[in-house]
């Protein structure tokens, strides 16, 4: 095999040792690229799920409507408490420039439980509004509404997951190369989040107020 | 194939996932009054038409998003050479046109479809 095609080996090998030079030189790894074309593909999700939000927002079928069911002061704590949480896993990342480990562990850890209470006063509303009859099946408008606010709870369960293997992972080996790239990664998906929540905020809480 | 090095991802990371203290704290307390002037203006009424409230509203989460992106996400025209900014405004472009276009659809299609409405005669022109 090496002898025989001596010639396209060569070529490959020149071919590889470019791309390695190019390699060093400035982009050391497509992964945060890749996932922030990840990110906006999420986007484009959610970009879904307002659209039908926003044609069901007043098939109201004769159900409730916004303002008989929404409680801003919860949905005004849940808001604090996400952007509260992108700061805290801000201050995580400048810990990591500084390579401060335990430093990381304790914000990525504030950060879990800042989530965890966003989760669980979600799902007090959830449970609440079911109580109240208010439930997926009982309207266009709440369809719409479970589907979305849903959608982007789950994300943030799947984001406390994740802090809790980075937890693992960081507590194991360190701040390595590989757990910074991660690291990164889970901090533009918990950012984007907080600028999903902005819109779910906004078009389905106060604009629905106004209705 | 060696494995990228911690300088390599530093300079890279400059870029993308992390900012500084300043702009982590200039991105908070802005973004905070951004969430508090809407929330404020839709609890408290100081503004009778609600039409004028939900143009403030919207504005309003439009300015917060950009402030996130900026401060939080940092996204600038250097990062990745430029690429993150692309893909950004590219799906920006796409999300206005699929949430504005459905609902411009449908309300046509509502108002268009209703029962009662042939009858009358009462068609909308859809522009």
């Amino acid at each position: 095999m090496l002898t025989t095609t001596s010639g396209g080996g060569h070529d490959r090998n020149t071919f590889h040792l470019i791309e390695k030079e190019d390699h060093d030189g400035g982009h050391a790894s497509p992964v945060l690229l890749g996932f922030w074309i990840y990110l906006m593909s999420d986007a484009l999700l959610f970009a879904a799920l307002f659209a039908t939000f926003g044609v069901l927002s007043t098939s109201y079928a004769g159900g409730p409507t916004p303002r008989e069911i929404f409680e801003l002061p919860l949905v005004a704590l849940n808001t604090a408490i996400l952007l509260v949480s992108s700061i805290t896993y801000g201050f995580g990342m400048l810990a990591m420039e500084k390579g401060q480990t335990k430093t990381v562990q304790l914000w990525l850890a504030i950060t879990a439980l800042l989530g965890m209470s966003f989760v669980g006063v979600e799902l007090f509303e959830f449970s609440k509004l079911i109580a109240e009859g208010a439930t997926p099946q009982r309207s266009g408008f709440l369809s719409g509404f479970f589907t979305l606010v849903g959608t982007h709870g789950l994300h943030v369960s799947v984001g406390i997951l994740w802090i809790g293997i980075m937890l693992i992972q960081v507590g194991r080996y360190g701040l390595n190369t590989i757990n910074k790239r991660r690291l990164l990664c889970l901090s533009m998906f918990w950012h984007f989040l907080d600028v999903i929540w902005i819109g779910v905020f906004t078009f389905v809480y106060l604009l629905g107020m106004l209705r | 194939m060696s494995a990228p090095t911690d300088t390599d991802l530093h300079a890279h990371g400059d870029e993308h996932g992390h900012g500084s203290r300043s702009s982590y704290l200039i991105g908070f307390a802005l973004s905070a009054i951004l969430t508090l002037i809407p929330f404020w203006l839709v609890m408290a009424r100081p503004i009778a038409d609600p039409v004028t409230i939900a143009v403030a509203v919207i504005v309003f989460a439009v300015a917060q998003i950009l402030v996130h992106t900026v401060c939080f996400l940092h996204v600038n025209t250097s990062g990745e050479g430029g690429w993150t900014l692309l893909a950004y405004l590219f799906t920006a472009v796409l999300l206005v046109i699929t949430i504005a276009g459905s609902l411009w659809i449908m309300y046509h299609l509502n108002t268009n479809m209703m029962p009662g409405m042939m009858e009358t005669g009462q068609v909308s022109s859809t522009p």
